[in-house]
C-alpha cells in the first residue's frame, strides 16, 4: 500500500457509516455541555442534532439527546469516550434498544396569498400541525414527530412560500414501563 | 485556636487548599507564584509541612510533578497562577493525560466578578484545559472548595489515572468558608471506575491463554499504574505460564529485562524478536496498553492470527485502534491476580518449546546491532556505559523526545517499575529534565539521570537553575549530535535527506552553561574517556550537565517504516541506503 511520507500509518476505513441517537444524562453543572460538545469536536465526531434540557431539577440532572453518524467502531468510541466523563452518569443508545420513540418539534412560517393559503393549511392538518400565529399573508405552524416527518413537511412547505424554520433537535425515550 | 469557640475548620480559601494538600499526604509542590495565587503562597509561607518547590517556568512545574509522580505512585501536585501561569501548564496536564499521570494542578484565577471581563492575566482556564484534563473544576463559592479538592485527589488518582485541575479565583482564595477533611463516605455519584474484571471473560483468558501455541504478553504503563502487586503478578504469571513477554514503552521495568522471557520493546523502534512474536502469536494478553499506533504499525496487517485479551480499566481503550476478542474492564493487578487463580486451579503451562526456538532465531538476527568506534562515541555505546556503570545503583532515568529517548528504551535496562520516567504519547521535547527534578525531590539520595539530547534539553533548560537552588543533584546526560536527531532520520529516510531546519548551527557551550548555573559540565569527545567521565559524574553530588558528543548522523535502528506491519521491519544491517530507499518507497515516490 503506497502512502505519503509521514509519521502515521494512514488508513483507509470503508465501513458504512450509521446514524444513532444517544441518551446522555448528566450532572447539570456549569460547563458540562461544553464538555459534551468538546468531546465531539476534539475527536473529529459528527453531531447531527443536540437537545439539552434539566430533566430532574432536584437531582441536578440534565438529559442530551445526541444524533450522531459514523462506523459501528467510530459509535461505541462515542459511547465509550461519553460514558468517562466524569459529569455523565449514563449514556444509551436508543437506536440499538430498537424499543425508543424520537421528537422533534418545529416551527415553520410560510407566506403566500390565496390558494397557497388554503392549501398550506390543508397540508398542516393532514401532517398535525397546529397554527400559532396568523396574519393575513403568513401563517407560523407548530409540527411535532419524527425529523423524517418535518423534513417532509418542511419540503411541501418550500413552494408555498416557506420563509424560515426553528427546529428544536430530537428528544427520544424508550418505550415500556422501564427507565433509562 | 484556642480561642474554643473558634470552629477549627472555619478558614479561608487559601487555607483550605494547603490543609487538604496536608490531608492528602502531599508533601512536596511545584509551583510559581503569581498575582493570583498571592493567598495560598502565603498560607504555603506560615507553615511547614508542605514543601514548595519553586521552578523557573510552569511547565517545569507540571512535568517536574509527573516525574515525581511517575517515580512514587502518588499524585503529583502543581500550583501556578492566572493567565500566562495556566497556559503554561497545558503541555504538561496534556502530557500526563496521554501517559495516565495522575497530577493535581490548583491554577489562581482573576477575581469572580472580574471573570469575563478580559482582566490582567485573565484567561479561560478551564475552557483552555478542558481537553487536556481528566476533569476540572471552576470554584465560585469558598464553601464548595473542600469538596472539590477531595473530588480532585479522587479523580486524579482512581480509575485510569490523569490530570486535573482547580481553578480557584483570588476571591475565593480570602473569604472564609467551612473546611471539611476528605470523608470515605463522599462517593461520587457519577464517576464509578470499574475495577473488578467478569469473570466469565477472565474464564474465557484463561482458556485462550491454557490453549496457546504461540503466546505472547503485551504488557504497558497500566501495569505500573496499578501499584506494586500488578507487577508482581505480572511477574508471576509470565513464571506460571512461561509465555515470552514484551513491553510498551510506558512499561518498561514491569517485566525486568534480565528476566528470561524478556523480547525487548516492541513497536516502532522495538526489537525485531518483539514485534515478530506479536506479528505471528496465537493468542495475545494486552495488559494496560492501548494498541497505540506507534504500537501497532499497520493496522489492518497487525497480528493477524491471533484472538487478542485486552485487560483495560478505560473502557474507551478497548476496541478503539483493534479489535480485540476477549475485552476485560477493571484494574489489571485485580484481573491478573483472577487470571492467575483460575489458570492455576484449571490450565497446565502450555508446552511451547517450538514457539521459543522460532523466537531465538528472531533474536540470533541481533536487532539492536551497532557498530562501535574507536574513534567517535556511538550514542548507543553511550546509553549501554550510563547503564553497565549504573546497575545495581538506585537509579531512575528520565528522558526528553527523540533518538536519545529510543536508545535508552533500547539499551538501557528496566529491572524495576516506577525507574523509567519518559513523555510517551504526547512525547514533549523538554519533559526530562524538570521531570528528574521531581523524580530528585521525591529520591534525595537516589541517583537520577535525564537522558537527553542536545535539542530537547534547551526546552526546559532553566530547570538548571532549580535543581541548583534545591541542591538537587541530578545528572543530565546529553547525546549530543547538534541535530534533532530523530527529525534528522525521518528527513533523511522520508524527504530525500533534505534536512530542512533540523541542525543547530549554534549550541551553548554545556560545560560553562553548567557552570554559569552554578552546577557541573563535564564534556567528553573520545570512546576511551567515557567510563571515567561518567565515573565523574555519578560521584560529583551536585547538578551536572555531561555533554557527550556522539556520532551526528547515527539513525535509531530497528525500525518499522510507516504504512508497514511488524513483520516488515528494517534492521541496522540491512539499513544501507538501496534498502532503506526500497523500505520507504511508498514515501520516496511522493517526496
Amino acid at each position: 500500500m503506497n502512502q505519503p511520507a509521514s509519521a502515521y500509518f494512514i488508513e483507509d476505513r470503508h465501513d458504512p457509516n450509521e446514524t444513532h441517537t444517544l441518551a446522555v444524562l448528566v450532572q447539570n453543572e456549569p460547563g458540562v455541555l461544553a464538555r459534551v460538545i468538546g468531546l465531539f469536536s476534539g475527536r473529529g465526531y459528527n453531531i447531527e442534532s443536540l437537545t439539552v434540557s434539566e430533566t430532574e431539577a432536584q437531582k441536578h440532572l440534565s438529559r442530551i439527546t445526541i444524533v450522531t453518524t459514523g462506523t459501528p467502531m467510530v459509535i461505541q468510541q462515542i459511547k465509550h469516550q461519553l460514558d468517562r466523563m466524569i459529569p455523565v452518569y449514563q449514556v444509551v443508545d436508543m437506536t440499538q434498544t430498537k424499543r425508543s420513540i424520537e421528537r422533534e418539534l418545529a416551527m415553520v412560517k410560510v407566506r403566500g396569498q390565496g390558494e397557497h393559503r388554503v392549501e398550506a393549511l390543508r397540508l398542516a392538518d393532514a401532517f398535525r400541525a397546529r397554527v400559532i400565529d396568523a396574519t393575513t399573508e403568513s401563517f407560523v405552524f407548530e409540527i411535532t414527530g419524527n425529523t423524517d416527518k418535518i423534513n417532509q413537511f418542511i419540503d411541501l412547505m418550500r413552494p408555498i412560500g416557506l420563509v424560515e424554520v426553528s427546529r428544536t433537535g430530537v428528544a427520544a425515550i424508550g418505550r415500556g414501563p422501564e427507565g433509562m | 485556636m484556642s480561642d474554643k469557640s473558634h470552629d477549627p475548620n472555619q478558614m479561608t480559601g487559601a487555607a483550605m487548599i494547603v490543609r487538604a494538600l496536608i490531608d492528602h499526604g502531599v508533601t512536596d509542590i511545584f509551583g510559581y507564584p503569581g498575582g493570583a495565587v498571592l493567598p495560598i503562597y502565603d498560607e504555603i509561607f506560615q507553615q511547614s509541612q508542605v514543601q514548595h518547590i519553586l521552578v523557573r517556568h510552569e511547565q517545569g512545574a507540571g512535568h517536574a510533578a509527573e516525574g515525581y509522580a511517575r517515580s512514587t505512585g502518588k499524585p503529583g501536585v502543581a500550583l501556578v497562577t492566572s493567565g500566562p501561569g495556566a497556559t503554561n501548564m497545558v503541555t504538561p496536564l496534556t502530557d500526563a493525560l496521554m501517559d495516565s499521570i495522575p497530577l493535581v494542578c490548583i491554577s489562581g484565577q482573576v477575581p469572580t466578578h472580574l471573570i469575563g471581563n478580559d482582566a490582567f492575566q485573565e484567561c479561560d482556564t478551564v475552557g483552555i484545559t478542558r481537553p487536556c484534563t481528566k476533569h476540572n473544576w471552576l470554584v465560585r463559592d469558598v464553601n464548595d472548595l473542600a469538596k472539590v479538592l477531595h473530588e480532585a485527589f479522587y479523580v486524579a488518582t482512581t480509575g485510569r489515572p490523569g490530570p486535573v485541575l482547580v481553578d480557584v479565583p483570588k476571591d475565593v482564595q480570602f473569604a472564609t468558608g467551612t473546611y471539611h477533611p476528605p470523608r470515605k463516605s463522599d462517593v461520587h455519584r457519577s464517576y464509578a471506575p470499574r475495577v473488578k474484571g467478569d469473570a466469565t471473560q477472565i474464564r474465557k483468558a484463561v482458556s485462550l491463554l491454557a490453549g496457546a501455541k504461540r503466546p505472547v504478553i503485551y504488557s504497558g504503563g497500566g501495569v505500573i499504574n496499578s501499584g506494586p502487586e500488578a507487577t508482581k503478578l505480572l511477574r508471576e504469571l509470565v513464571e506460571v505460564t512461561g509465555f515470552p513477554i514484551t513491553s510498551t514503552l510506558m512499561g518498561l521495568g514491569a517485566y525486568p529485562a534480565s528476566g528470561k522471557n524478556w523480547l525487548g520493546m516492541l513497536g516502532m523502534h522495538g526489537t525485531y524478536e518483539a514485534n515478530m512474536t506479536m506479528h505471528d502469536c496465537d493468542v495475545m494478553l494486552c495488559v494496560g496498553a492501548r494498541f497505540d499506533d506507534r504500537i501497532t504499525g499497520r493496522v489492518d496487517a497487525f497480528s493477524p492470527h491471533s484472538k487478542k485479551i485486552h485487560i483495560d480499566i478505560d473502557p474507551s481503550s478497548i476496541n478503539k485502534n483493534i479489535r480485540v476478542d476477549v475485552p476485560i474492564i477493571g484494574d489489571c493487578g485485580n484481573i491478573l491476580g483472577d487470571i492467575l487463580q483460575v489458570f492455576k486451579a484449571e490450565a497446565k503451562k502450555p508446552d511451547i518449546k517450538t514457539w521459543w526456538q522460532q523466537i531465538a532465531q528472531w533474536r540470533a538476527r541481533n536487532s539492536l546491532y551497532y557498530k562501535k568506534s574507536n574513534d567517535v562515541i556511538l550514542p548507543q555505546h553511550a546509553i549501554q556505559s550510563l547503564f553497565e556503570a549504573t546497575r545495581g545503583r538506585d537509579t531512575y532515568i528520565t528522558t526528553e523526545v527523540g533518538q536519545h529517548q529510543m536508545w535508552a528504551a533500547q539499551f538501557y535496562g528496566f529491572e524495576e517499575p516506577h525507574r523509567w520516567m519518559t513523555s510517551g504519547g504526547l512525547g514533549t521535547m523538554g519533559y526530562g529534565l524538570p521531570a528528574a527534578v521531581g523524580v530528585q525531590v521525591a529520591h534525595p539520595d537516589s541517583l537520577v539521570i535525564d537522558i537527553a539530547g542536545d535539542a530537547s534539553v534547551q526546552m526546559t533548560i532553566q530547570e538548571m537553575s532549580t535543581a541548583v537552588q534545591y541542591e538537587l543533584p541530578i545528572k543530565i546526560f546529553i547525546l549530543n549530535n547538534q541535530y534533532m536527531g530523530m527529525v534528522r532520520q525521518w528527513q533523511q529516510l522520508l524527504h530525500g535527506n533534505r534536512l530542512s531546519h533540523s541542525y543547530s548551527e549554534a549550541l551553548p557551550d554545556f560545560v560553562k552553561l553548567a557552570e554559569a548555573y552554578g552546577g557541573v559540565g563535564l564534556q567528553v569527545h573520545k570512546p576511551s574517556d567515557l567510563d571515567g567521565a561518567i565515573q565523574e559524574m555519578i560521584s560529583v553530588k551536585r547538578p551536572v550537565l555531561f555533554d557527550c558528543r556522539v556520532a551526528a548522523l547515527e539513525n535509531c535502528f530497528p525500525m518499522i517504516p510507516s504504512g508497514k506491519a511488524h513483520n516488515e521491519m528494517l534492521l541496522p544491517e540491512q539499513a544501507n541506503d538501496e534498502a532503506t530507499a526500497k523500505a520507504f518507497a511508498g514515501g520516496k515516490a511522493l517526496v
